[in-house]
């Protein structure tokens, strides 16, 4: 005699899996490769700028206009360490889902959004004060693969917030019960896919001379 | 039966790690990043001497191993691959594969382009 799911009683594959964890997990699949050829094109163009203004280096045009060095390590270090604590926060908020603990859920899921805010709020004053230090998309080929880079990934974070705040309503309308957790690890999913990208980026961009 | 078969081939089963894992997780992710910023700080300021000199030709596979780890970390217990089904670990696990080869046939080729002009 089988048995019967009775959580996801439609939603099971001849593989005994839910289709839409294997769905998420073939998406972050397809989205490794996308990642990839974004950081592989940034690493291909590494240091071969012909001018300035440089990641890590100061220079003076021919003309004679000084440019500072663009990356500021310590506030992106701030915004990394944001970034890795939202996964804690979402890892906490599913456990919350699963147990049935509706306080706990919305409590940890509105952290996440919140350090999720705050990191796009990172990137948003940091692509400005770039602008301001005279680095453009056009500028250099540093300029146009390292926007292109993080610009991609920073859309992924906005994608990723969008989708924690339709959770986060339907918990507080309490749409959300404990077998239904497999709403909110869809997005957790999702989310620590982001993160894991942030983790290959934050040393290969920022740190590597 | 057939249910039984695909149950032993593709999962785990294992119990989800506890919140005291989650916390264990998170303060070791924060050490690692703390490392590869004191690494590289290390390198950049050029002290103490003695020791950048020593960290400088290694910072990159320092930075790659730290990376690496934490990637692992995230993928272990976070997205709970360790306990879940060994097919999520595979759809993850051969993309990423696939595109380490990618970026290291781009930058073979790229480099090899550059050497002829």
């Amino acid at each position: 005699m089988s048995t019967v799911d009775v959580a996801h009683p439609i939603h099971k594959t001849f593989t005994g899996l839910d289709n839409r964890k294997v769905a998420i997990w073939a998406f972050i699949g397809s989205e490794c490769l996308f990642f990839a050829s974004l950081i592989g094109t940034y690493l291909v163009y590494k240091g071969r700028s012909v001018v300035g203004p440089f990641p890590h280096e100061e220079w003076t045009s021919p003309s004679g206009q000084h440019f500072e060095q663009i990356f500021e390590i310590p506030l992106v270090t701030f915004g990394t360490g944001v970034l890795l604590f939202s996964s804690f926060f979402v890892v906490m908020a599913l456990a919350g889902a699963q147990h049935g603990n509706r306080k706990m859920m919305i409590g940890w899921l509105s952290a996440t959004i919140v350090a999720g805010l705050f990191f796009i709020g990172m990137q948003v004053y940091e692509f400005t004060h770039f602008a301001h230090k005279g680095l453009g998309f056009t500028t250099n080929l540093f300029g146009s693969s390292f926007y292109t880079l993080t610009g991609f990934h920073g859309t992924h974070v906005t994608i990723g917030i969008i989708w924690l705040t339709t959770v986060l309503v339907l918990a507080v309308r309490g749409k959300i019960p404990p077998e239904k957790a497999l709403n909110l690890e869809l997005a957790a999913l999702y989310w620590h896919f982001v993160d894991v990208v942030w983790i290959v980026i934050f040393p290969v961009v920022y740190l590597m001379r | 039966m057939e249910d039984t078969i695909h149950k032993t081939t593709l999962t785990r089963e294992g119990p989800w790690p506890s919140v005291v894992k989650y916390i264990k997780v998170a303060v070791v992710l924060f050490a690692l990043t703390a490392l590869e910023v004191l690494a590289y700080e290390i390198v950049d300021e050029g002290a103490p001497a003695a020791l950048a000199a020593a960290i400088e030709p290694v910072l990159v596979a320092i930075l790659l191993v730290l990376s690496a780890a934490k990637f692992v970390l995230v993928g272990a217990f976070y997205m709970h691959l360790k306990q879940d089904s060994v097919f999520f670990s595979s759809l993850f696990v051969f993309p990423i594969a696939v595109a380490g080869m990618l970026v290291a046939v781009l930058i073979v080729l790229f480099s090899y382009m550059n050497s002829l002009y």
